[in-house]
């Protein structure tokens, strides 16, 4: 079988976010594999560990600093990678027409990527994805199986969580307590360099974004940061409370 | 019209599903506005929906006992298909982020996701939206015939319903069969406020030093003020507390009156789940922690003795 994994490269979590020109500047920054797909990176390396013949795949879309992120991938152990180049910014719903007609020409019969984007602060692509190939999902993975055809997972719902059973083909969304992903040894990261990447044109795709960016604000909230001595604990306790009740008037 | 996607449990319309009838008020587009029931022995929801909406669609069906995503998507796009609708609201949470890209796609619809303001101009919609785990606000504009939005639960006020119930009218759908199987169920169960609803959360980290420090801190500080109980992840990877507790990017996203971080360092993962709050209060005894930069109110110190003295303090 063929596994297809989604990568985004997103800001470094411990970097602070500056803006210029009416949009996040990324020029100069740490910037990472999405956390939320390196999950599933690594869950079609244990799919294929436990005994599932298969080939991974990965795909990232965007300008060329994305390769970063499918080196990334290739060192800790995928087969090979491809690169739709696009500097256009697309949404999840764009996106996914994407990844949607590389799955079909790859003929993947199961999607990887992660349930939400730490950039775009979005939880479509898996879903959207999943409609256009007429694929089942299961959304915010916790466990996963493959026996035979059928993928066997736990996964988070509204109210609790559920166990759930799918027969490929089918998109699983992935996050954190799947697994612990792996860092790539040196020489996995060595022979990675021989892995492929192949180039295509996001033009060839024809998608267009749905969404227009019009701006972009880092709106913080003014914090009064009265922050007291603990030193004097009971006198520290009781300013607290007082402050909270007659000055924030938050609690009773 | 405008078409909104009730969501409900227990029998009961969500308290988000009130906030999308007042948002969809306030967007003064055109048509009635729409409430959709789904489910199966719906009467009741159908009931009290009708005393929000302008019209009330019921489809109650066998089928849609349980939510599925495939067969929500399904349903919602026929009807919204059927009685030509320009704006499909849906509550943001983790169901309705889910079904919703797939009427997106159905519909060849944009998708405006977990929107916090939502403003007709000229026939477009223009949302504003957090991104870069909450430390960014977006404006972002969607055309067309039809646009679906989720919309970020806590961003309008509920709806009150109103004297009189509306027209309801039962619809007929053909639903694609289930493929995802659920075999079990755990269904979270909590004596305690919602987390998301609470006015007052009280959150513990790694600095509550072990499982007993947590529910002597942490719950018991909860407890001395009706408030919810959160964890951060840490806490939560260490099985001390269930991971419905979890606040954060891969948890939940809270914005009560006042939040209170016992132990909590502050990892950027963890501020994009509870920054919005109104009133930030941090315990910790490291001051230069960052959970401080973010805090109106604070104390340095050991929270094993702070705490105690909180509680102390507000039994009084």
């Amino acid at each position: 079988m063929r596994i297809l994994t989604l990568v985004r490269q997103v800001l470094d979590a411990q970097e602070s976010v500056r803006v210029v020109g009416g949009a996040v500047d990324l020029e100069g920054r740490k910037l990472v594999m999405d956390t939320m797909d390196e999950y599933g990176v690594e869950e079609a390396l244990r799919l294929r560990e436990s005994g599932t013949d298969a080939e991974i795949i990965v795909l990232a879309v965007g300008p060329n600093r994305v390769e970063e992120a499918l080196r990334t991938a290739l060192a800790m152990g995928a087969d090979r990678a491809i690169h739709v180049e696009s500097d256009v910014a697309l949404d999840a719903i764009a996106l996914s027409s994407v990844v949607a007609q590389i799955a079909r020409a790859e003929q993947a019969t199961l999607i990887l990527c992660g349930g939400q984007q730490a950039d775009w602060d979005s939880q479509a692509l898996g879903a959207a994805t999943a409609e256009r190939l007429n694929w089942p999902q299961a959304t915010w993975t916790r466990a996963l199986k493959l026996r035979g055809t059928t993928l066997i997972g736990e996964h988070d719902a509204d109210q609790g969580s559920e166990s759930f059973e799918l027969q490929l083909p089918a998109v699983i969304t992935t996050q954190q307590g799947l697994n612990e992903p792996r860092y790539p040894t040196l020489p996995n990261i060595m022979k990675s360099k021989k892995k492929e990447i192949r180039r295509e044109s996001v033009a060839a795709f024809l998608v267009a974004p749905k969404l227009k960016l019009l701006g972009v604000e880092i709106q913080e909230k003014q914090r009064l940061k009265r922050i007291l001595d603990g030193r004097d604990v009971h006198a520290a306790a009781a300013q607290l409370v007082q402050s909270l009740r007659f000055e924030a008037r938050v609690i009773a | 019209m405008i078409l909104i996607v009730v969501e409900h449990a227990d029998g009961k319309v969500s308290k988000s599903t009130c906030e999308l009838i007042t948002a969809a008020r306030e967007l003064r587009r055109d048509g009635p506005l729409t409430a959709l029931v789904l489910g199966r022995g719906v009467a009741s929801v159908a009931a009290e929906a009708a005393r929000l909406a302008d019209q009330v669609l019921v489809v109650d069906n066998a089928q849609l006992e349980q939510y599925d995503a495939e067969l929500w998507a399904a349903g919602v796009a026929q009807v919204a298909r059927e009685g030509d609708a320009h704006t499909i609201l849906i509550a943001g949470s983790r169901s309705g982020r889910e079904y919703s890209p797939r009427v997106a796609v159905k519909l060849d619809a944009p998708l405006l996701e977990e929107v916090i303001g939502l403003k007709d101009v000229d026939g477009a919609l223009i949302a504003e939206r957090y991104t870069f785990l909450t430390r960014v606000t977006e404006r972002i504009e969607a055309q067309g015939a039809v646009i679906v939005a989720t919309i970020k639960p806590g961003s309008w006020a509920p709806a009150t319903p109103a004297q009189n119930e509306c027209e309801q009218f039962d619809v007929d759908l053909d639903l694609p069969p289930r493929r995802l199987t659920i075999t079990a169920r755990t269904r979270e169960k909590s004596e305690r406020v919602s987390l998301t609803d609470a006015d007052v959360v009280v959150s513990g980290g790694r600095g509550v030093g072990s499982p007993e420090g947590f529910t002597q801190l942490v719950v018991g500080l909860a407890d001395q003020m009706g408030a919810a109980v959160g964890a951060t992840r840490a806490i939560v990877d260490a099985g001390w507390r269930p991971y419905s507790e979890q606040v954060g990017q891969t948890g939940k996203t809270v914005q009560p009156k006042a939040y209170f971080a016992v132990g909590i360092s502050g990892a950027v993962q963890h501020l994009s789940g509870m920054n919005k709050s109104k009133c930030i209060v941090a315990i910790n005894k490291d001051a230069e922690a960052p959970i401080f930069r973010i805090a109106d109110y604070g104390i340095v110190g050991d929270v094993k003795e702070i705490v105690p003295a909180i509680i102390q303090e507000l039994r009084k």
